[in-house]
């Protein structure tokens, strides 16, 4: 559990921390999309440089974002041997049955690798910098033009910041079920397939018990609060944008006009 | 069966921003067939050092030594259910454990997990309910059924059913009411003197400290700050007070008295002792 690096807050007080977590969000989406933008040696390098130029900035180590590709080390393994061994085209240098090696398929796999560790690295370096509760804040505000539309946004939103909320208080109670488990006997994680899924009931059963009663208790605690739904609720911290988010937008537009001036056409 | 702690240290989540202490350098033994309570207040290191008792953490430094298992920062995860049967450990609001259908089965579970027939195990659970006090009509019942005070029984039902030598308690009687809280104290003092289990108790209640337990262990900061008999611990107000502790009510009953001009040839700890002061002076 511990060792979960994706998806998890460290504290700071850097650029990136301060900046929106709206700009944040969005600006890590649009991040995404531009990587396929690049398609060449020089566009990936850049790339590289600028987003390994990024983490001092956050203050984050980078064994974290080593640690965010290695939970994922076997999808990326799997994606770039899929591209290694399928693609058609170019020389052939290897071929075995219906498997073949061309040049292509080696730069394919070569783009796919680093399209994967880019994503990886930018949407890690959201979640290490921004407070899930500023997430769902962002979420909130983006999706408010489609208020009128009848779209439920501060439903929604509610709906996250309460999710993401329960995440560690889950984690916790699931520690504490197995370790209870444990105690009387239950192996996680040994014996065959079988028998491992019998040890989750005993996991699973208690663990939904406690979640039915806390989502009860954090009801009637709400309402006893005077919690009426979203509507004409001010906020302790309301969102701004700063100068920080008005560099953080040229800097990708900047990016946005090289990439498509470099990649190849 | 002994349990000694040699110069153990827990660090939580080594390595990250997130690492924290929970045992420094911890030297003790907790010997067998002695009623040991464990104190200290919020986070001062019980828990992780509960969870020592059965393997459930294994130190990041040190050893500890559980009957004739040695268990390092290094011993292999499998292999330590035989552990876990001799020493049984009753969590934090244990009710939160029950996951079968019926009372009867949620006690069985943990013997057949050791290798128990099934019947055999049956009638075992049978027999658990009644020594924790449940009457036999609850068996078939369904655990989520019971009153809060009823499943904790459940629950510590089931740990005892695996016939553990120590018996390891984590606050039993939060949360219970005044009378469920004297039958499960009595319950565990009756399996200690009866059955000669070791017992090894976490508690906020100074009161069962005195009554009780034969050994303390003061912990503060992840640190075993003080050990003795009851009577060592609690003999200084000052002291405890700085370690964020208290007295027993009747320890304090007595310190009152003593400042009015009574004369304590030792202070006393249960009511017993201090009825029969009262009476002598």
């Amino acid at each position: 559990m511990n060792s979960m690096i994706l998806g998890r807050y460290i504290p700071g007080d850097s650029p990136i921390h301060r900046l929106d977590p709206r700009t944040k969000l969005l600006g890590c989406f649009y991040y995404i999309g531009i990587v396929f933008l690049a398609n060449n040696w020089i566009t990936y390098a850049l790339m590289f440089a600028l987003t390994l130029g990024l983490l001092p900035l956050a203050h984050v180590r980078l064994g974290f974002f080593l640690r965010g590709v290695r939970a994922i080390i076997y999808l990326i393994l799997f994606t770039v041997l899929l591209q290694l061994f399928f693609t058609t085209g170019g020389h052939v240098w290897w071929q075995w049955g219906w498997l073949t090696v061309t040049s292509k398929g080696v730069v394919n796999a070569v783009y796919i690798l680093c399209r994967l560790v880019l994503i990886i690295f930018a949407s890690t370096l959201l979640t290490l910098t921004t407070q899930p509760l500023g997430l769902a804040d962002a979420v909130e505000s983006i999706l408010k033009p489609l208020k009128p539309l009848h779209v439920p946004v501060t439903e929604l939103a509610l709906m996250l910041s309460i999710a993401l909320r329960f995440v560690p208080t889950l984690m916790d109670q699931t520690t504490k079920t197995m370790n209870a488990q444990r105690a009387r006997g239950v192996d996680f994680g040994s014996g065959g397939p079988i028998k491992q899924l019998k040890a989750i009931v005993p996991l699973f059963i208690p663990l939904f018990v406690s979640a039915f009663s806390m989502a009860d208790d954090l009801a009637t605690a709400m309402e006893a609060r005077g919690f009426r739904g979203g509507d004409g609720r001010t906020r302790y911290r309301a969102l701004a944008y700063h100068r920080g988010d008005a560099v953080a937008v040229v800097l990708l537009v900047v990016l946005t006009v090289v990439l498509i001036v470099l990649r190849t056409h | 069966m002994d349990i000694t702690f040699n110069h153990v240290s827990f660090t939580y989540q080594p390595g990250t921003p997130f690492a924290g202490t929970g045992l420094r350098d911890v030297n003790t033994t907790i010997h067998g067939g002695e009623y040991t309570a464990i104190v200290g207040h919020t986070g001062s290191g019980k828990s992780t050092l509960l969870q020592h008792l059965n393997a459930l953490l294994k130190p990041t430094a040190g050893t500890v030594t559980i009957g004739d298992r040695v268990i390092t920062p290094t011993t292999n995860n499998k292999h330590l259910r035989a552990l876990r049967q001799q020493v049984g450990m009753v969590f934090q609001f244990p009710e939160s454990q029950l996951f079968e259908s019926t009372v009867q089965r949620d006690i069985a579970f943990g013997p057949e997990n050791f290798g128990m027939a099934p019947d055999e195990a049956a009638a075992l659970a049978a027999e658990t309910a009644r020594l924790v006090g449940l009457p036999d009509d609850l068996l078939t019942r369904s655990p989520f059924d019971l009153s809060g005070g009823q499943m904790r029984r459940v629950a510590i039902a089931g740990v005892l059913a695996m016939r553990p030598s120590v018996l390891v308690l984590d606050e039993p009687t939060a949360g219970l009411d005044p009378a469920g809280r004297r039958d499960l104290m009595a319950l565990f003092a009756r399996l200690h003197t009866e059955e000669g289990l070791t017992i090894v108790l976490v508690t906020h209640q100074m009161d069962d400290v005195a009554n009780f337990a034969e050994h303390v262990l003061v912990m503060d900061g992840g640190a075993l700050v003080r050990e003795g008999t009851p009577r060592e611990v609690f003999a200084d107000a000052a002291w405890l007070r700085d370690h964020s502790l208290a007295q027993p009510t009747t320890t304090r009953m007595a310190g009152a008295l003593a400042a009015r001009g009574f004369h304590f040839d030792q202070p006393p700890l249960t009511l017993d002792e201090l009825a029969d002061a009262w009476h002598r002076s």
